[in-house]
């Protein structure tokens, strides 16, 4: 997995309340049996037009906003199914961090088993990135994982987070969690035989 | 020792190991995995070279995409058809003792066949790569969807790394009114706590009106845990739950049955234990209902009126009213009575067991659909799918120009040839009524079993009271 350190990039503001795990990719997009080549299918209901061209409302198809790595949205983002191809295909498309004042449970866990870092913050501080993301197309934030801190370049927005210890460890280390799980085999084995 | 919650007792008994600061790992009792989640996974432990670990506490079986059509016709869906294949090659290659192809007479959707077959039971830990697991809670077990990631996890190492959910008790006091069925309950509880109420959580739905939930009605309640935020819902196993237990074809017999049996009546939360959170409904408060919205929590009675988006506090909620409205083609007050419907979907892991169809049939009885609607009934398994035929439920809904379908997840989803045209307004017992759910454009109305079969007769929406 692919370390989580430092992020900077575009910011693309997708206002809007609980986004669904259907809308970031439908079911019928669910057939493959790989973990890459979602991202052409993320948001596909929005981003395309009944004849397959692009639907040039949608945020993801103008201008820098095609080139985010960030997405900022509103609370309970990722509600619905367990799909971990949501995480998949917004990694596909380029977006490795979303900001939300809050997460649906499993689409959260899904984020971190990626290298993608769903961030929880206050709901001013993402009114505030997401209203300057809005009115400058290509605004650009660090997310500082190392430093637990989200800045823009002039600093007028700089927020300190707080994300769970572990996870961060994790993230910042690219760590996979089997390898982790299998150095308590001893463990493991000895409450099956408990089972028994 | 202290008082504790069931899911508390249930946790403490599964902990393999823990550290603090770290997620707990959690033995896995049950797994259970489908075509659509899983194929990454066996891919993983190919590529590591590491074996299932426990393929006999491994059930899989082909449900997403399977066609509902009859079982002699091909799947005419290349890549879904390679999606089911992927599953066969990795059932034989990593040696799981327990599948069920879509020719199997135990195939049917996952949170079906689980407790119907008697694999889930009471005081187990249950995964599966799909977020309705929360079903299976219905035994009184904790029950929790997974990623894909996950499911990996759990296949190499029977585990899984999970931070301790809090508890929230939602109680439904007093006996349900007539005509108020179990989705009836879910979708109220829902309608009450929002689509986030439960994030973080693990639900115990307790209460007299649950009690008096067979145990088909208590798996539609948990099943739509996820749909309120829950990590799971869970129903205290009690003699309901026995009595079911003990007619499952795969369930532990005779002395070892009545031994657990025994162990199993220590599982309900103890008096004195406390939640996080408790919510308290009035069941009288409670009444058929039907959402207007594209997310489980924008529901109203059937009695009631579309809301006008102006009616809502904050701008986000009003935003959000004014979207559905737009998407669902409806107009603020309009009468939930006068909504006319093209389909109903009569199935999926909600409501597809057998009480549902033997309830859903009761309404139907010698009556016909309307001219302008398109019916379909998909059995949750093949097992109550034979089941209904041997009563002649079949019968009763082919008589009333229902189609009777083959077993799977079918259009809850829109994942194999059941799907809705952009612009389609369906009556669906299914779980979700998001954007685009059940088809692109597609329009879905949550609702019971017997509320669908009732818009069905009518083509529009209809209190079942009164029918």
């Amino acid at each position: 997995m692919e370390p989580f350190v430092q992020l900077e990039g575009v910011v693309a503001p997708l206002d809007a309340v609980n986004v669904d795990t259907d809308m970031i990719i439908p079911a019928v997009y669910l057939k493959s049996i790989e973990r890459t080549g979602f991202g052409p299918n993320l948001f596909d209901r929005y981003r395309y037009n009944e004849d397959g061209s692009e639907n040039l409302d949608f945020i993801l198809n103008q201008g820098p906003y095609r080139s985010s790595k960030i997405l900022v949205s509103g609370p309970n983002f990722g509600c619905g199914s367990s799909r971990e191809h949501a995480p998949w295909a917004l990694e596909d498309f380029g977006i490795r961090c979303i900001i939300a004042p809050s997460f649906a449970d499993i689409f959260f866990n899904n984020c971190f088993k990626n290298g993608l870092l769903p961030l929880i913050l206050p709901e001013t501080d993402v009114r505030r990135i997401m209203d300057k993301a809005k009115d400058n197309p290509g605004f650009e934030i660090t997310v500082d994982l190392e430093a637990k801190q989200v800045r823009d370049g002039d600093e007028e927005i700089v927020v300190d987070f707080e994300v769970d210890d572990f996870r961060r460890y994790c993230l910042l280390n690219g760590l996979d969690d089997i390898g982790l799980t299998l150095q308590h085999e001893d463990a493991i084995a000895a409450f099956e035989a408990r089972q028994v | 020792m202290a008082a504790r919650t069931m899911f508390e007792k249930i946790w403490d008994a599964h902990v393999v190991h823990e550290e603090p600061g770290q997620p707990s790992l959690i033995y896995i009792d049950l797994h259970l995995v489908h075509e659509v989640t899983s194929p990454q996974a066996f891919d993983g432990l190919r590529m590591a070279g590491r074996k299932v670990r426990r393929p006999d506490l491994t059930v899989a079986t082909a449900d997403h995409n399977t066609p509902t059509w009859e079982l002699t016709r091909p799947i005419e869906d290349q890549i879904s058809k390679a999606q089911l294949d992927a599953l066969d090659r990795n059932a034989a290659e990593f040696g799981l003792p327990f599948y069920y192809d879509r020719f199997s007479e135990n195939q049917g959707i996952v949170h079906v066949i689980g407790p119907d077959l008697g694999y889930t039971l009471p005081g187990k830990t249950v995964v599966c790569g799909d977020s309705h697991t929360s079903t299976h809670g219905a035994l009184g077990c904790f029950a929790v969807g997974i990623g894909t990631s996950e499911v990996e996890h759990v296949l190499a190492t029977q585990t899984l790394r999970q931070f301790k959910p809090r508890t929230m008790e939602v109680r439904v006091d007093g006996q349900l009114p007539n005509g108020v069925s179990a989705k009836d309950v879910i979708l109220g509880i829902i309608g009450h706590i929002g689509v986030n109420g439960g994030t973080g959580h693990v639900i115990e739905y307790t209460g007299e009106a649950i009690r008096g939930l067979s145990m088909d009605g208590r798996m539609t309640v948990c099943n739509m845990s996820i749909e309120g935020g829950a990590r799971a819902g869970m129903i205290a196993p009690d003699d309901t739950t026995f009595d079911y237990v003990r007619t499952r074809p795969y369930a532990p017999k005779g002395a070892e049955l009545e031994a657990l049996i025994e162990q199993w009546r220590q599982l309900p939360t103890d008096a004195g234990a406390s939640y996080d959170h408790t919510v308290v409904i009035n069941a009288s408060d409670l009444s058929p209902f039907v959402t207007w919205g594209t997310k489980p929590d924008m529901v109203v009675p059937i009695t009631g009126q579309v809301p006008d988006p102006n009616s809502f506090e904050t701008t986000a909620e009003r935003e959000a009213a004014e979207r559905a409205l737009e998407y669902m083609g409806l107009e603020p007050n309009q009468r939930i009575e006068d909504i006319k419907i093209d389909r109903i979907f009569l199935g999926a892991c909600t409501n597809a067991r057998i009480d549902d169809l033997r309830a859903a049939a009761n309404v139907i009885r010698g009556r016909q659909v309307n001219s302008d609607v398109y019916a379909m009934v998909v059995p949750g398994s093949a097992r109550v799918k034979a089941q209904a035929e041997a009563e002649g439920l079949d019968q009763v809904f082919k008589d009333a120009g229902f189609d009777w379908r083959v077993a799977g997840c079918s259009m809850c989803l829109g994942m194999n040839p059941d799907i809705l045209d952009p612009g389609q307004r369906c009556a669906s017992t299914s779980n979700r009524n998001f954007e685009g759910r059940q088809g692109k454009g597609g329009r879905t109305h949550l609702v019971s079993p017997e509320m669908a079969a009732a818009a069905a007769i009518a083509g529009h929406f209809v209190d079942v009271r009164d029918f």
